[in-house]
């Protein structure tokens, strides 16, 4: 399990703007590099990340060995009720990995 | 064959030297767009017109480590249910491939901006590319000099 870091106020004002940051712990190897032995590294990326509040689809984005390692995104989703985000990650070696938050908005 | 041929003294050489310039300006302005970077979007656009403005990609002009470079990606869209941004992607034009990121927005969100962190190869040219939900494509080219590059040690 890779660790992760996501950042959600615990409250929100109904109508407030909810800064969401995520960030997991990974190499994001690119399948470019040439390891110790002068060999090529086989790549090992995260290639999706997805985010759904009360099991609604509201983010999810592809990514590409261009992401530096330890894929940070940020986006900033609108306070409408309260709820359990789940954020996930997949990825080559059948990297899948779930997370929650929980927003109270009042 | 050698006859004059009637009004062929209006090319002189200033009106020849005059459209030379002109022609010079209308093949590069300032931000053409990468032919790399053109390519590299089509296959997101499917060849539909782009056009350029409502996109704004901020990164930092100079760059001094390529292995992480903080992008944020922001569209002017008031992200209703009937005005949203369905899609943001990145491209770039002289890393080994030229995705970097394809994110699909939902109105759930509060504004359409995305932020993360990329690797730049070289100096070179990016562009972020949204697609609102009435279907036009609006991008933002900007130029990076990258000193220390990444994916080579």
């Amino acid at each position: 399990m890779a660790r992760t870091l996501i950042q959600v106020p615990p409250t929100a004002k109904r109508g407030d703007v909810v800064e969401v940051r995520t960030l997991i712990a990974h190499t994001m190897e690119t399948g470019y590099r040439a390891g110790s032995d002068g060999r090529t590294l086989p790549r090992d990326i995260i290639r999706r990340f997805s985010c759904r509040f009360n099991d609604e689809l509201v983010f999810s984005a592809e990514l590409h060995p261009a992401i530096a390692a330890n894929p940070y995104i940020a986006f900033a989703l609108r306070a409408t009720a309260s709820g359990k985000l789940t954020f996930s990650w997949e990825g080559d070696n059948g990297l899948s990995q779930t997370e929650s938050a929980t927003l109270t908005v009042t | 064959m050698t006859t004059p041929v009637p009004g062929r003294a209006f090319f002189t050489r200033r009106s020849l030297l005059l459209a030379g310039g002109a022609l010079a300006f209308s093949v590069r302005p300032a931000h053409a767009m990468a032919d790399e970077l053109v390519a590299a979007m089509r296959a997101f656009t499917g060849g539909a017109a782009t056009r350029e403005g409502r996109v704004k990609l901020d990164i930092e002009p100079l760059v001094e480590n390529g292995n992480a470079v903080p992008i944020t990606v922001t569209v002017d869209s008031p992200m209703t249910g009937a005005d949203h941004v369905k899609q943001i992607a990145v491209f770039n034009q002289k890393n080994p491939q030229h995705d970097v990121i394809v994110a699909t927005l939902s109105p759930a969100l509060a504004q359409a901006r995305l932020a993360t962190r990329i690797r730049l190869a070289t100096t070179q040219q990016l562009v972020a590319v949204a697609r609102l939900s009435d279907g036009s494509l609006w991008t933002h080219t900007v130029e990076v000099v990258v000193t220390l590059a990444a994916c080579l040690e």
